[in-house]
């Protein structure tokens, strides 16, 4: 039996073959790369509203007295922060190393639930941490396999999404917050995203998945892929886990400094070996990266000196849709700044080290194009 | 498949070839190929004057998914790349078999193209998958 044949379906594949959709196996589902032209998708999204499929992302349930406590123990980022029903938190959990396991988001219900999701790419691990770290907390890890997810993303994907929804429905979709969610209806809808741009992430029953994807169509929602999706968060700055960050890299080596919670004593796993790497000062650094002249940065290539001596190495890299340039991520020694050159095929070829995002809301950030 | 050109021959690494009658050969690569690696956005071409033998790495077609190394079918000397090209990649992908040529050799052994598969048989074996 080939991978293509064990490949799971989301309640939108049928979707996804009538829009044209070329498919492919993604961590064991069946997903949409592209309906034709993703640099097409990529714009739609930066300059009205796109949906993506992102039923493969795991949603687990955290439920107990002890549910804040076990979350408090399992992230860097401080769960005490949220204290408003429906806020969600980005954060890291991490191994006793200090080494990222994956990156998630949190969303606060109530003081006994809270709902977590996870990449799709690490279930089974992402879930066996869970369960090992949930003994000894009053707390139950439940996954939610009977939802699925879509992200409606761009300038007008508040609004389209509003406008096949009933009045009051819309009204309470529209008063989100950014970073706050609130189940409405059938939907669990999030101000939440993956791409720089606004919109939503909506969690709902698979047996109603298909109805939501139909109205948002017909309201001129277009249908993107995975590879205008990771073009969208590159552009944006968002690192994408198993690519730039992992479990032998520290938030602090991955550009995700701001979301480690330090400052109380409260305890967490990785505390301590981050303390540890702080006071050492950490070797390395993430950077943005913007190749200078023609051709395309991609993941895996080394960052040299004039000397020819490898400082660095790229983690995500692409051709820019909004730039129009090649960008990158990518890991270098701390201490450098300014340019460098990156090794494409034997060539050393000028890059400028620049400050993430690239882009967002629509356009080029500041700075980004010198 | 979409319709694949008779008048040209083709690689199991997905370019084709077409003869003039002066033992030029034109190489691209297939509209299948295109398809698979999607919107392409920037090419690395040979210089004129760079000579390979069959089977030699000679181009790279990159698009935003990947890099993919474009191989010599036949041997010879380049005579002339497609320039316009360097501003508009996206061609591949609109005319792969026209205006999305790559580059032009001067055949040392235009019989080479014989060892190559037809349109009919290129047809065959990528509508397995």
């Amino acid at each position: 039996m080939t991978s293509k044949e064990m490949a799971s379906k989301t309640p939108f594949y049928q979707a996804h073959v009538d829009a044209g959709a070329r498919m492919v196996d993604f961590g064991g589902w069946d997903l949409p790369i592209n309906y034709g032209s993703q640099i097409d998708e990529h714009h739609i999204v930066r300059q009205a509203a796109g949906m993506f499929d992102v039923s493969h992302m795991t949603v687990v349930e955290i439920k107990g007295n002890g549910a804040r406590s076990f979350l408090s123990n399992l992230l860097a980022n401080d769960i005490a922060k949220l204290q408003e029903p429906g806020k969600a938190l980005y954060s890291c959990m991490l191994n006793p190393e200090g080494g990222i396991i994956d990156d998630l988001i949190t969303y606060y219900l109530t003081e006994t639930h809270f709902r977590m999701v996870v990449n799709a790419a690490t279930h089974d691990k992402d879930m066996a941490w869970l369960e090992q770290q949930a003994a000894g907390f009053e707390v139950t890890v439940t996954e939610r396999k009977d939802l699925a997810m879509l992200a409606v993303q761009g300038p007008e994907a508040r609004q389209k999404t509003a406008s096949i929804l009933t009045a009051a429905d819309a009204e309470g979709a529209l008063a989100l917050n950014i970073f706050q969610a609130a189940q409405i209806g059938d939907l669990f809808i999030a101000r939440t995203g993956y791409t720089g741009e606004d919109g939503f992430e909506i969690m709902l029953p698979t047996d109603v998945a298909i109805d939501l994807w139909d109205k948002l169509l017909a309201a001129g929602v277009k249908p993107c892929g995975l590879g205008a999706r990771d073009t969208l968060r590159l552009e944006a700055g968002m690192n994408l886990y198993g690519q730039d960050m992992n479990e032998a890299t520290s938030p602090y080596v991955s550009g995700l400094a701001w979301t480690v919670a330090l400052k109380d004593e409260r305890e967490f796993i990785g505390r301590n070996a981050l303390l540890a790497e702080k006071e050492a000062g950490p070797g390395k650094k993430l950077v943005g990266l913007v190749l200078e002249g023609r051709g395309v940065l991609r993941p895996h290539q080394n960052l040299v000196d004039e000397t020819g001596e490898v400082i660095g190495e790229t983690t995500s890299g692409s051709f820019s849709p909004t730039l129009e340039k090649a960008i990158a991520m990518a890991r270098i020694n701390r201490n450098v700044t300014g340019h460098s050159l990156v090794d494409i095929r034997g060539r050393k070829l000028p890059v400028r080290i620049v400050k993430m995002p690239f882009a967002r809301k629509g356009s080029v950030c500041d700075g980004i194009l010198g | 498949m979409k319709d694949v050109p008779g008048d040209m021959f083709y690689t199991e690494s997905h370019e084709w070839v077409k003869m003039d009658d002066d033992g030029i050969a034109t190489i691209g690569i297939s509209d299948h190929a295109q398809g698979q690696l999607g919107d392409v956005v920037y090419v690395e071409l040979p210089q004129v004057g760079d000579a390979f033998t069959a089977g030699d790495p000679c181009a790279v077609v990159e698009s935003v998914k990947a890099a993919s190394d474009i191989y010599a079918p036949i041997g010879g000397e380049v005579v002339e790349i497609n320039e316009q090209l360097e501003s508009a990649p996206e061609t591949i992908n609109d005319d792969a078999y026209g205006e999305g040529w790559l580059f032009r050799l001067k055949a040392d052994d235009a019989s080479e193209v014989d060892g190559l598969m037809s349109a009919e048989s290129y047809v065959e074996v990528n509508s397995e998958d």
